[in-house]
């Protein structure tokens, strides 16, 4: 046993006992905390819960099926990250991969760099991409639409899905039906935004929050944090991932955030319309904005399967809670995001169950 | 909604399975194809093993190795690990329209080298040349003969308490593609595309009492080693922290968002082999370069029929799927 995280797990033992549950809002966390398999390893009455933290599943669905409809567009490129292809949008089986089957282009990159590339490479063809994730990828995004700009790569565009979490944590504690007692603070965003980015929580709600890198034994360093914390009765901010992570967060990163993008109301999958949430490019970039370029709509969508990715977003259930989840809903045949995006709750339940 | 073929389907994974065990099974129903060996168990006047596989892997140059080294050594191991002695190889090429000449011949000239180095001989062939665009520059198919020297390999052979071996580092050639393909990271990192018949015979020659050989290639470790056990009465139990890793795998598959345990292997094989032979049979693999960093890392158990299952680094517990289909990149 990796002997800095054993000695987080015997700290974590010797606290006294108690009920509490914990919620993780970010998927690599979620991830992560399902390979090492740490759920095994607490104390009973310890629960840890997924938040909204998978970008993927927090799109959606009415985004996803309008992004299927665009990849149809003839002359264009849709260029997006891995975990986008094969997301399902409200109809089960249709998804960008499956378009692609169809004939849609479709392209995976690593950097939304890669796709100013694309466009460059394309002159005659239109390269969208596809501007998914939180604050951590906002800054990429926005790096690569002022990149294009300067190269004068003018077939290039981004659909800004971008989210921020603030938000969408505030939303999900008005909610009467959630009930979270601590927060582990997603590392990722925190590098940008700054731990500071978090004291809302300790300070408004006085909920414990704990900023937490990725390793095992970061998680289980910052879980100790959290849970001490919660048996002295304090709520207070700290950050256990100083090695990436300051008060501030990347003031670079951040300048380039505000330059580009402006804040306006989106939707979110389990939390629904939340004002201030998303982030969509500035009026001064509009040529490089393919909601502009393309007139992109998206049509209010129906569901029309028992799917809970909503509910499991907002902890409101487990996957195995879930009718479809491992029956209906797998990965090779998902009918929610959470179970194809490798940063989803229900894809780490399923394909890390423990034993 | 009509089912299309989609990437997934060649991913090695389950949707591979469910291709094979739900359309070319049955279109073709006979028992050599019913074993779905790595190999088909021929019955004539001298016992064979006989195998295909086609390659399109991109880039066709990639750090270790070409798609004609890989076709050969892929197919010449799927004969090994059936228990055969590799001795013939057809060679197929399906060439796309603008492939510069001096490519195919290194291409050739590579897989002539391989054949000399697994001691077989290409002896018969094809060639089709496809309008540009209809192709990916070079496509090849290898089916291969073998004389079946030990037969009876076959997971139902396993017992609990077996040992699981594994020839050396998991995950090199897969990632190697990767990081060739995403083209952002520099690394020395290589594929380890090699044939495995020499390792094979030298295992034999222990007459340790080995259940079962195969090698992970797509699908990667974890899939193979559920291939063992699904519908078995038995488990297989791995140690994660006796996987040998290379340190630029791990690197590069937490940087890429791929697990290596899902990572294609070409140059290794998988061993399931009773316990007491388990230390004997691992030094004389590890006499062989292509063997050197082998190793035990896990246990066939009973306490979890069906399921392949991990102790975690930490100490945690949980199972082990097959691919569900391509890995793929990740956001962050």
């Amino acid at each position: 046993m990796h002997a800095e995280a054993a000695f987080w797990l015997e700290e974590i033992r010797k606290l006294p006992p108690l009920q509490a549950r914990l919620m993780e809002v970010c998927g690599t966390h979620t991830m992560s905390i399902a390979r090492a398999g740490l759920k095994t390893l607490l104390p009973p009455g310890v629960e840890l819960l997924s938040g909204p933290g998978c970008p993927v599943c927090v799109t959606a669905s009415e985004q996803i099926d309008a992004a299927l409809t665009l990849a149809m567009e003839p002359r264009l490129i849709l260029a997006c990250y891995g975990d986008m292809l094969r997301v399902p949008g409200s109809v089960p089986g249709d998804s960008l991969q499956r378009r692609r089957a169809q004939g849609a282009r479709v392209e995976l990159v690593y950097s939304p760099l890669d796709a100013v590339g694309l466009a460059a490479k394309n002159p005659d063809k239109e390269v969208v991409f596809l501007g998914v994730g939180f604050e951590t990828t906002a800054p990429g995004t926005a790096a690569a639409v002022l990149a294009a700009r300067e190269q004068g790569v003018k077939n290039f565009s981004v659909w800004s899905m971008l989210k921020t979490v603030e938000p969408a944590l505030r939303a999900l504690l008005a909610q009467k039906d959630v009930s979270v007692q601590a927060f582990l603070c997603p590392g990722h965003v925190a590098t940008i935004i700054g731990a500071e980015g978090f004291r809302f929580l300790p300070e408004e709600y006085g909920l414990p929050a704990v900023v937490g890198g990725f390793e095992p034994a970061e998680i289980l360093r910052a879980l100790y944090l959290l849970l001490r914390q919660l048996s002295e009765g304090r709520a207070a901010l700290e950050n256990a991932y100083p090695r990436a992570v300051r008060a501030q967060g990347n003031q670079l990163a951040r300048a380039m955030l505000e330059r580009c993008l402006r804040a306006r109301r989106d939707c979110w999958r389990g939390l629904g319309e939340i004002e201030n949430s998303g982030l969509g490019l500035r009026e001064e970039l509009a040529a490089f904005d393919a909601e502009k370029k393309f007139g992109v709509s998206t049509p209010s969508a129906k569901q029309t399967t028992a799917c809970r990715c909503g509910d499991v977003i907002c902890g409101r259930c487990r996957p195995g809670d879930c009718p479809l989840f491992g029956a209906k809903c797998t990965p090779e045949d998902p009918v929610g995001p959470c179970m194809v995006s490798s940063e989803g709750a229900c894809a780490a339940a399923y394909q890390y169950q423990t034993v | 909604m009509d089912e299309l073929i989609t990437l997934d389907y060649g991913s090695g994974g389950k949707k591979t399975a469910r291709l094979i065990e739900e359309y070319i099974v049955p279109a073709f129903e006979n028992p050599a194809l019913r074993a779905l060996g790595d190999g088909a168990l021929l019955s004539g006047a001298e016992k064979l093993v006989f195998s295909t596989d086609s390659f399109v892997v991109d880039p066709i140059f990639f750090p270790g190795g070409d798609i004609g080294r890989l076709a050969v050594c892929g197919t010449v191991n799927d004969l090994c690990m059936g228990g055969g002695t590799p001795k013939y190889l057809s060679c197929a090429l399906i060439l796309e329209e603008g492939l510069p000449l001096r490519d195919l011949e290194r291409v050739l000239a590579s897989m002539r080298a391989a054949a000399d180095e697994a001691g077989v001989q290409i002896v018969t062939g094809d060639t089709k040349v496809v309008e540009r665009g209809r192709g990916d520059k070079i496509y090849v198919n290898t089916a291969g003969v073998g004389f079946l020297e030990h037969p009876g390999l076959c997971p139902d052979a396993i017992r609990p308490g077996d040992a699981v071996l594994v020839s050396g580092t998991i995950g090199d050639h897969g990632t190697a593609i990767m990081l060739a393909r995403s083209g952002m990271l520099q690394s020395d990192l290589c594929s380890d595309c090699a044939p495995l018949g020499a390792l094979c015979e030298a295992m034999f020659e222990t007459g340790a009492a080995i259940r079962v050989l195969r090698d992970p290639t797509r699908g990667g470790v974890a899939t193979t080693l559920c291939e063992f056990v699904e519908g078995r009465s038995f488990g297989i139990e791995l140690q994660e922290e006796a996987l040998p890793l290379r340190g630029e795998v791990q690197a590069a598959c937490a940087l890429l968002g791929l697990d290596p345990l899902y990572c294609a292997n070409e140059g290794k094989l998988l061993c399931v082999v009773a316990p007491e032979d388990a230390e004997r049979l691992l030094a004389a693999m590890r006499r062989r370069p292509e063997g050197k960093d082998a190793v035990c890392i896990g246990t066939v158990t009973e306490r979890y029929p069906g399921r392949l299952t991990l102790q975690t680094a930490p100490g945690g517990s949980r199972m082990l799927q097959k691919l569900s289909g391509a890995q793929l990149p990740r956001i962050c």
